[in-house]
């Protein structure tokens, strides 16, 4: 009963990106990144102790600006990406603020010169201290006075292609290529020497009517990690990875802007996606006509939704009416049929399979509605260790880890 | 002279126009991660100039030629017209101009009103250049027209002398002809007076023998007519012995005619029309008017009572009477055909007998009218009983219809009011009729109820559920009430001709039918359910507990429901103008003062932790720790909560949504300080006028409060504007 009772951390910072530590699968790591304009951005290592329930962490100070999102080397624990905005050099300055109260006109003169100072959202692949990659169980206390720094391995150059929207990994991969998203270009790069430097292996871009952009992306582990699906406004494409060519393209997937995606890990054509028509569907790329299956449980923008790992039927989603809900899409799933039986039991095959039979297929329904969040959750993630934990992050820098509910545990186990 | 450079300047423009701020604050906020885009162009582009200067040119020629006021109409106040410093002015002095511009301004302005003046005078050059280009081929043909006119004119002038001394000699001739005709046209009027003096005679003399003849063959018209003509000559002539002679002959005659046609017009039988002809005619003769006015009503009254006479049988005691409509019928095509017909022709023949005859004439319907409307309520009494409105609808309707051809004509007689007041008693009676079947329906079902209840339980098997039985009244009452409803709804159908009246449109809705008949009803069964429970301590256990848990039960239904829902079926069959289709929600707080609240109360008492750049970043925990003890003491918004079906709910539900819409956008963006202090702007001026809108204005300030928190978290160097300054901003719109 305990065990099943939230762990909340709180950042002192407005953050949004959060993600696992993809390479680690023993620890149960997550990394956050923070979202400041005025103070050092930092990066922090979420260490939870499973058996003691406590969490420890460790600072990272991430200096180069705010980060918008993060994600993991799925091979090497200390290596991870970020998008971020540069701090701004520019701000304008315009000492006659009193003036102002006489010439409200010239307030608009100054808005539009104020909006030349351009934010541009850059990437960057970075490697943490060594000490740091399994997590340091001894956490000092003034852990803020001796925060580290980053390594930066290399820079993305993105200049020629605009804001950075994402960086994921290959999956299975040996972390040596890396898929980015800026404006409407999806670009592919290969990581040599230790990472340390990013060649452009190939791109494509998105052409059309006016400023595509894509929102997100992820990499299917499926056919032998050649393939990627994007967003971009409502319309879900999928990638092949050789070719950079367009695979499939579910147009008006969502009714508004489609906020992210997520691959099934066992059942290769399924894929879920969410947006801000407080939906999220379930697609099967063989029928882009229309989703398999769709839920409307929360009542503003999904932000984010994510397959459990293994367990592909909890579908984990986080929306800016600061709820997280867990759903058991068991219909859908691979395992449609709750377990199944086991080769050796051949002596009770028969009976089994007839039982299977008649057994209905399972119902979907929401688990478990999570409200320790008072602010808009823009992230969750399942951990890379644990399937049963997950994460979720609000805006507010209130970071809580969940666990599934222990009778659902067993009943997909059992 | 241009008044783009010349006008005063204008800061007011952004803070006059509060929409426009927040127009552009979609512009400010896209300044965001996005590639900036560069400032925008000048409103007006070159294009926009080119026809403002023609206008401008074709009103200095109007000016000119003094046309200037059409123009100057359409300008927005200008300048002082008498201004001699005025360009455009008519009353423009060089000199003072120029005096002016010399004192008062430095040599930079000199120099430059100077070549914008030398700029301006080129511009109306070219401008006059090419207007006259524009108009050389008027003037040409212009001047070939006017050539041409010149000799053609020249041409008539020849003809019309021509004209003149021929129409002379026309004149003379016609003189001298006149001259020798004068004679012999003076002796021919003559001879033609003597003759017509002659035929005149002639048919005085005939008089008698045609009058004879007339009268026999019964042309009696003729005969009046011929009297009519010669009556006054021979009046004139009656001292000359022959005129004398013909005059008692006719007066003979004229006295036998009379006679002939009195006799007529006693008989009678032939009907109206006849009537009327003879009546006529014996006007004409010069019979007294009272006598035959009196004598003529005498006989329409006979002719009328025997109507009335033959409908008062059909009445009679023998039961089986025509149907109502078939009564109605009748008496509309009978009775009160005749009436018309008879007023028609009354105030036809009696129209010189003034207010007096008219007088009469109401009398008279007046009196036959009451004692029709008299049978016409006893028919319809025997009609109350029937439970059928549909036939009863159309007789009243029949019977109004047919009474509004004598309303028109007799309007002094009120027969129309007469007949209105007539259907609208009955209505009421109708209604009455309604609410009794109702009542009576009701106790029945209870008697039914009772009846099931005290029913002996045959063994085993179980009696109906109370439930069951409950529904079986309910259902039964309400089908009751829809078909009183619809029986009544006859009543105010668009095509029956009394549905427009006052009463039928206004009273005979909401107070006969929603409150007599169905209210009128819901009281009587409160009533009829109350005594129940009153009667257990008088008589002592009269009421089966059963009934009374069913009857509470029923109650409960009652108030929580189906009142409502029968009153809205009423009102929406009844009651054309319900009102708004939504009522006014519940409202907390509905302040006035409300938004005069501004955003100081953060601006002011928050500002110190939440973006003054005073904290360090030794303890940014500070910031954090403020939103989160704020947001432990407000509630949770629920954006897309549930709405009920009112106004309020709805709007707020909308505002709800959209701001936090307006939020999630905000922390995308990053903003500049002037952004911030346009969302700044923006969240009061919204906060001024939104609250009016929802059902907890508490719910917008948080919202609000939160955007523009948002926006300082994302503002490198949020400086935020002076509260005083945003007030100013947001209400000079």
């Amino acid at each position: 009963m305990e065990d099943d009772a939230p762990v909340i951390y709180g950042l002192e910072f407005q953050a949004r990106a959060l993600t696992p530590q993809t390479a680690e699968t023993d620890a149960i790591r997550f990394l956050v990144g923070t979202q400041s304009l005025k103070y050092d951005n930092q990066i922090h290592i979420i260490d939870f102790d499973d058996e003691n329930n406590i969490i420890n962490k460790n600072v990272l100070l991430h200096q180069v600006g705010e980060i918008w999102h993060i994600s993991a080397s799925p091979a090497d624990r200390g290596v991870l990406a970020t998008c971020y905005n540069r701090t701004f050099c520019c701000v304008l300055s315009l000492d006659s603020f009193g003036a102002l109260g006489k010439s409200s006109a010239q307030l608009f003169i100054a808005l539009a010169t104020s909006s030349d100072s351009k934010v541009l959202t850059c990437a960057a692949v970075w490697r943490m201290p060594k000490e740091l990659e399994s997590g340091s169980h001894e956490s000092p206390d003034d852990s803020s006075s001796t925060a580290q720094t980053l390594e930066l391995l290399c820079h993305l150059d993105n200049t020629a292609h605009g804001n950075m929207a994402c960086v994921v990994w290959e999956p299975m991969g040996d972390g040596k290529k890396i898929i980015s998203l800026a404006d409407n270009h999806i670009l592919l790069w290969d990581l040599q020497e230790s990472s340390s430097q990013a060649v452009l292996a190939s791109s494509a871009s998105l052409e059309g009517k006016g400023q595509l952009k894509f929102t997100s992306g992820r990499w299917s582990p499926h056919h032998n990690c050649t393939q990627v699906a994007t967003a971009n406004d409502t319309t879900l494409r999928g990638w092949d990875t050789r070719s950079m060519s367009q695979i499939y393209c579910i147009e008006n997937a969502h009714g508004q802007l489609v906020r992210d995606l997520d691959f099934n890990p066992n059942k290769q054509y399924y894929l879920a996606s969410c947006g801000d028509d407080c939906k999220v569907k379930f697609w099967d790329t063989r029928n882009v006509t229309e989703p398999v299956k769709t839920l409307e449980e929360h009542s503003h923008w999904v932000w984010n939704v994510r397959y459990n790992h293994s367990h592909d039927q909890l579908v984990l989603t986080g929306s800016s009416d600061s709820r997280v809900i867990l759903s058991n899409m068991v219909s859908i799933s691979s395992e449609p049929f709750g377990h199944l039986v086991d080769d050796d039991d051949i002596s009770d095959q028969e009976d089994h399979r007839s039982e299977e039979k008649s057994k209905e297929p399972l119902q979907d329904n929401v688990i478990a509605t999570y409200e320790e969040h008072e602010d808009s959750v823009y992230a969750v993630d399942w951990s890379s260790a644990d399937p049963w934990l997950f994460a979720s992050l609000s805006y507010d820098g209130r970071l809580v880890i969940n666990r599934v509910p222990r009778a659902l545990k067993y009943h997909i186990l059992l | 002279m241009a008044p783009g450079s010349a006008s005063s300047p204008s800061p007011s423009f952004p803070a006059s126009r509060p929409w426009a701020a927040v127009g552009t604050m979609a512009a400010a906020a896209a300044a965001g991660p996005s590639p900036g885009s560069g400032p925008g162009d000048s409103p007006e582009g070159p294009e926009g100039e080119a026809p403002e200067r023609r206008r401008k040119a074709h009103g200095m020629l109007k000016l000119y030629y003094g046309l200037s006021e059409g123009e100057a109409a359409g300008r927005p106040a200008g300048p002082d017209p008498l201004d001699p410093t005025d360009l455009n002015g008519a009353h423009f002095d060089p000199e003072v101009y120029l005096d002016k511009l010399r004192r008062e301004c430095p040599l930079a302005q000199l120099m430059d009103s100077e070549t914008d003046m030398v700029r301006q005078i080129r511009a109306l050059d070219s401008d006059m250049q090419t207007l006259v280009y524009e108009n050389y081929n008027k003037f040409i043909s212009a001047t070939d027209t006017i050539r041409k006119m010149k000799n053609d004119f020249r041409k008539m002038e020849d003809e019309m002398d021509r004209l003149a001394t021929n129409m002379a000699v026309i004149t003379d001739f016609s003189a001298r002809i006149s001259a020798t005709l004068q004679d012999r046209h003076e002796r021919i009027t003559k001879l033609a007076g003597v003759h017509a003096l002659l035929r005149k005679l002639q048919f005085l003399f005939e008089l008698p023998s045609r009058l004879t003849k007339c009268v026999e063959l019964g042309a009696y018209g003729q005969a009046v007519r011929y009297q009519g003509r010669a009556q006054a000559v021979l009046q004139q002539y009656q001292h000359l012995p022959s005129f004398r002679a013909i005059q008692d002959d006719c007066q003979v005659i004229t006295a036998r005619l009379a006679q002939q046609l009195r006799q007529r017009f006693r008989e009678g039988g032939s009907g109206a029309p006849e009537q009327a002809e003879c009546v006529e005619l014996l006007l004409a003769l010069g019979e007294p008017a009272e006598e035959l006015c009196e004598e003529f009503l005498a006989h329409a009254r006979g002719r009328l009572e025997k109507e009335l006479r033959s409908l008062e049988a059909e009445l009679g005691p023998s039961p089986p009477a025509p149907d109502v409509l078939e009564f109605t019928d009748r008496g509309g095509s009978g009775f009160v055909g005749g009436l018309c017909q008879v007023a028609a022709a009354y105030q036809e023949l009696f129209a010189a007998q003034g207010p007096a005859g008219a007088e009469k004439l109401a009398a008279f319907a007046r009196e036959l009218g009451s004692r029709y409307f008299a049978l016409v309520e006893r028919r319809l009494a025997q009609e109350q009983g029937g439970g059928d409105n549909s036939l009863l609808v159309r007789a009243l309707d029949r019977f109004h219809r047919r009474l509004r051809a004598p309303g028109a004509l007799l309007a002094a007689a009120g027969l129309a009011d007469a007949a209105t007041e007539i259907v609208e008693r009955v209505a009421r009676e109708r209604l009455g009729h309604h609410l009794q079947g109702l009542r009576a329906a009701f106790l029945g079902c209870l008697t039914d109820v009772r009846q099931a209840l005290a029913a002996p339980r045959v063994a085993g098997k179980e009696g109906p559920g109370l439930a069951e039985l409950l529904a079986n009244v309910a259902s039964s009452i309400l089908s009751h009430i829809k078909a009183s409803l619809a029986a009544v709804h006859l009543f105010t159908a668009k095509e029956v001709s009394f549905s427009n009246k006052p009463y039928f449109r206004g009273e005979f809705c909401s107070e006969g039918v929603r409150e007599g008949l169905i209210v009128g009803f819901i009281r009587s069964m409160c009533q009829t359910a109350q005594s129940f429970c009153d009667s257990p301590g008088e008589k002592g256990g009269a009421t089966p507990p059963a009934l009374l848990l069913l009857l509470s039960r029923l109650c409960l239904d009652y108030e929580t429901a189906t009142i409502s829902y029968i009153l809205t079926l009423t009102d929406e069959q009844f009651l054309v103008q319900v009102g708004l289709l939504y009522e006014e929600g519940v409202r907390k707080a509905q302040s006035s003062d409300s938004s005069k609240r501004t955003f100081s109360v953060y601006s002011s008492s928050r500002q110190q932790g939440r973006y003054a750049p005073s904290y360090t970043p030794s303890a940014p925990m500070d910031t954090n720790l403020l939103s989160n003890i704020q947001k432990l003491f407000s509630e949770r918004i629920d954006v897309f909560s549930p709405v009920e079906f009112n106004k309020v709910s709805v709007l707020t539900g909308i505002i709800k949504i959209s701001l936090k819409t307006l939020l999630e956008c905000v922390r995308l963006r990053t903003f500049g300080r002037f952004g911030l202090q346009q969302v700044q702007v923006d969240c009061h001026f919204l906060q001024l006028y939104l609250w009016r809108f929802v059902a907890d204005e508490e719910l917008v300030h948080l919202l609000l409060d939160e955007v523009v928190a948002s926006a300082a978290l994302r503002c490198p160097d949020p400086v935020p504007m002076e509260p005083s300054v945003v007030e100013v901003i947001c209400e000079r719109g």
